[in-house]
């Protein structure tokens, strides 16, 4: 924690001190790099870049699986996903992901894979250990945002195009309910408690709340910036601290994160951060946000619980995605 | 707006040849997928009927293409020659991706072509199509047919999306409340241009302008955008061109004399030459041959467009796979105009559930409508003239520059409304203003 506390101004950081509960140990961040075929591996400790791993092209959706050993990485341009040693950072092997691969997701049992296929309306379900595709799930035009339920029963995914959120049983592997949410659909993310799933709309500007037993839109929530244009205001990245009690939503363009309020969908605060803010992750202790920011080339790094940006990282070309390590 | 964009028909060739290419096309769309060029069904994953899903009454939606084929001299590129399906390429997409989403609410959409090169008989067939239930045509044609089609369909459960015209008549002084417009007036591809030329403090102009009538609008629109935004037209000239056999071997060695001279007796003092050839007879001969060391835009060189087959912004990238796997061909501007016409109806259609041509048609200036049409924001409807309103991509023959509106041209309503002639400046009267 201690070189951490370097880029604050001195005098927040003896309110953060006195704050602050004992110190954490530093986890790693990994980002995707869209146009620059890597990844940027930070240390959370000292919020620098420690190592940059080389991967194929256009690097997008990015996760953990194998009890946290590997790294999957989608290698959209190439049509696959790729795994990497989180300790090691070599190259392991490549999954078979069907075409242009962008968002996934895992069975919370650690397997199978749930892959949005971009180009071609489907989704692919992957195993893993196996290598095998599964099966492969039609949704609508651009599949996108995926999300599972954390009972592991339900996958839902968005297609871009058709501004549905598809909700794919995971016994049958079948798509069970399709509902209409705003336009462009980027993320679909369940609440910690599996109750909601939540899906940001990015031309829409809006997040739809779906209730996951009646797989109906229960409410939607809008933002507002003062000096900022509506049109400039598109939620993509939406992520719960573990307690349910705080959301993040990236709003692209707006250079914002939004805090919102999971229990009213009150918007409590916009935090400024880089250029066209994409997707956030936490660090496992949920002390720290990782927001990516793709034009700027940086990720801001959020102090959960001041809510104030900690550090800018510069990282490399329009990073895409976030996921942090538990160590 | 370059030639690439005025779409044209070259029909000095023989119709045989036109016969063949189509059917050509045709055989291989049924190879590819299945989708026929005048009858369009779902193009989705064959697997694609979402299971578990009760299955209601399939809602059939009629969509019209309708195409004035227009004779127009064969462009100076061959890259340029229009495909016999521009335009339709694109109604294909629409209609594939409105099906793939109509597959889950239960709606499917057909697209009907109609093509001709007499209007009367066009307008003929519209009609005839339209009494048989299809209430939206999407045309391209000149705007003088558009205009008589408006006539023609005057008080029938009908709407016609503009997709080629850029005539500013047809918003202002001509403007129809059964007409709408995908694709911008000269005014907004002027406008688009000349904000990023002003961006890059390039205001002082050598305006060049071709012969043709369309030519005078656009350097009228031009002129405009100059006062506007505070350019200067040091120079302006007219072109006249005799094209004669465009495309015969040999001829830079005429041109490499005529431009240098011809660009040579003006103020050397401008910062750009702004080239206006809507007709595509001579612009590509005027980059690198000016007299003097100045870019060049306008229709050729830099020029304002609705699309460009080399773009990847705003999930673009998708975009033109899905064109290009289904049509084996380029991304064109006409086909991107016709594709948002149908989406917007598409749009409507799944946001209202219903097939209801009156109600589908009302939706489109609902204030909950917006068209995602990957230009990283939503498209509206003006409500004062029916202009779409959207970003205007700079590109060349290669690729984008920019995307207007340049920031810092700043609007009360929407930062679109600075591209063409806004609200409080128009001349169209039929909607009420």
């Amino acid at each position: 924690m201690k070189p951490a506390l370097r880029f604050l101004a001195p005098i927040a950081a003896f309110a953060v001190l006195a704050l602050a509960p004992a110190p954490a140990s530093a986890f790693k961040v990994f980002v995707s790099n869209e146009k620059e075929q890597t990844v940027s591996v930070i240390d959370s400790g000292t919020l620098t870049v420690v190592h940059t791993i080389k991967t194929g092209n256009r690097p997008r959706g990015i996760m953990l699986a194998n009890e946290n050993k590997w790294l999957l990485v989608c290698a959209s341009d190439d049509n696959r996903v790729e795994v990497y040693d989180t300790k090691t950072f070599e190259f392991i092997k490549n999954l078979p992901s069907g075409p242009d691969p962008e968002l996934f997701t895992l069975h919370p049992k650690g397997n199978p894979l749930y892959i949005a296929n971009e180009d071609d309306n489907i989704v692919t379900i992957v195993d893993i250990f196996e290598g095998k595709i599964l099966k492969e799930v039609p949704v609508g035009v651009e599949p996108e945002g995926m999300g599972i339920s954390p009972d592991g029963k339900y996958v839902v995914n968005t297609s871009e195009t058709t501004n549905m959120a598809h909700f794919i049983d995971t016994a049958t592997n079948e798509t069970v309910e399709n509902i209409l949410v705003d336009n462009r659909p980027r993320v679909a993310e369940f609440t910690p408690d599996g109750s909601e799933v939540w899906v940001s709309a990015e031309i829409g500007g809006t997040v739809s709340v779906i209730d996951t037993a009646t797989k109906k839109v229960k409410t939607k929530f809008s933002f507002e910036i003062q000096g900022v244009n509506k049109d400039a205001i598109q939620p993509v990245g939406v992520r719960f601290t573990r307690d349910g009690k705080k959301a993040y939503v990236a709003l692209g363009p707006a250079n914002r994160v939004a805090l919102v309020d999971p229990k009213t969908y009150k918007v409590e605060k916009y935090i400024l951060v880089g250029q066209r803010v994409w997707n956030v992750a936490f660090t496992p202790d949920d002390k720290q946000l990782y927001t990516t920011n793709g034009t700027s080339n940086d990720v801001s790094v959020i102090d959960v619980a001041s809510d104030k940006v900690l550090k800018s990282i510069k990282v490399g070309r329009y990073p895409w995605g976030v996921v942090a390590l538990p160590e | 707006m370059t030639n690439a964009n005025v779409h044209r028909f070259d029909s000095s060739r023989t119709r045989l040849g036109l016969i063949a290419c189509a059917v050509m096309m045709a055989a291989v769309a049924v190879a590819a997928m299945p989708v026929l060029a005048q009858d369009v069904k779902p193009a989705a994953p064959e697997a694609a009927a979402p299971s578990g899903a009760q299955k209601p009454a399939v809602m059939k939606i009629n969509v019209l293409l309708a195409r004035e084929l227009r004779d127009i001299a064969p462009p100076l590129s061959l890259l340029d020659i229009a495909p016999p399906d521009d335009g339709i390429g694109g109604a294909k997409l629409a209609i594939a991706d409105n099906n793939t989403t109509g597959k889950f609410v239960g709606q499917e959409f057909i697209l009907d072509v109609i093509q001709n090169e007499k209007p009367e008989a066009l307008v003929a067939d519209v009609v005839k199509k339209v009494d048989a239930g299809a209430a939206f045509v999407v045309v391209d044609a000149s705007p003088k047919t558009i205009l008589a089609l408006s006539d023609a369909l005057k008080g029938k459960t009908a709407l016609l999306l503009n997709a080629g015209s850029p005539d500013e008549r047809l918003r202002e002084e001509d403007c129809r409340t059964n007409v709408k417009h995908t694709i911008p007036s000269r005014a907004m591809f002027a406008d688009a241009l000349v904000q990023y030329l002003t961006w890059k403090r390039w205001s002082r102009w050598f305006l060049m302008v071709g012969p043709a009538e369309e030519d005078k609008l656009l350097a009228d629109a031009y002129r405009r955008a100059a006062k506007r935004f505070g350019a200067k037209i040091i120079n302006e000239k007219t072109y006249t061109y005799e094209p004669g056999s465009r495309r015969s071997d040999g001829g830079f060695e005429q041109i490499q004399q005529q431009m240098p001279s011809f660009t040579q007796d003006v103020d050397k003092d401008h910062d750009v030459v702004v080239v206006v050839d809507e007709g595509g007879l001579f612009g590509e001969y005027v980059p690198y041959r000016t007299w003097h060391a100045k870019p060049v835009v306008g229709t050729a060189g830099l020029y304002p467009a609705t699309w460009h087959p080399a773009v990847e912004l705003w999930g673009g990238t998708q975009f033109q796979n899905r064109f290009r796997r289904m049509n084996n061909r380029n991304f064109r501007e006409l086909d991107y105009n016709v594709w948002m016409a149908i989406r917007s109806i598409g749009e409507a259609a799944t946001r209202k559930k219903t097939n209801d041509g009156r109600q589908l048609i009302d939706y489109l200036d609902n204030p909950d409508f917006e068209l995602a049409a990957f230009k990283g924001q939503k498209l509206t409807y003006r409500k004062w003239n029916g202009q779409l309103r959207q970003p205007i991509l700079l590109v060349t023959g290669k690729l984008h520059v920019t995307v207007s509106p340049q920031q810092g041209f700043l609007h009360q309503l929407t930062e679109l409304d600075t591209l063409g002639i806004d609200k409080p400046e128009t001349k169209c009267k039929a909607f009420g203003n």
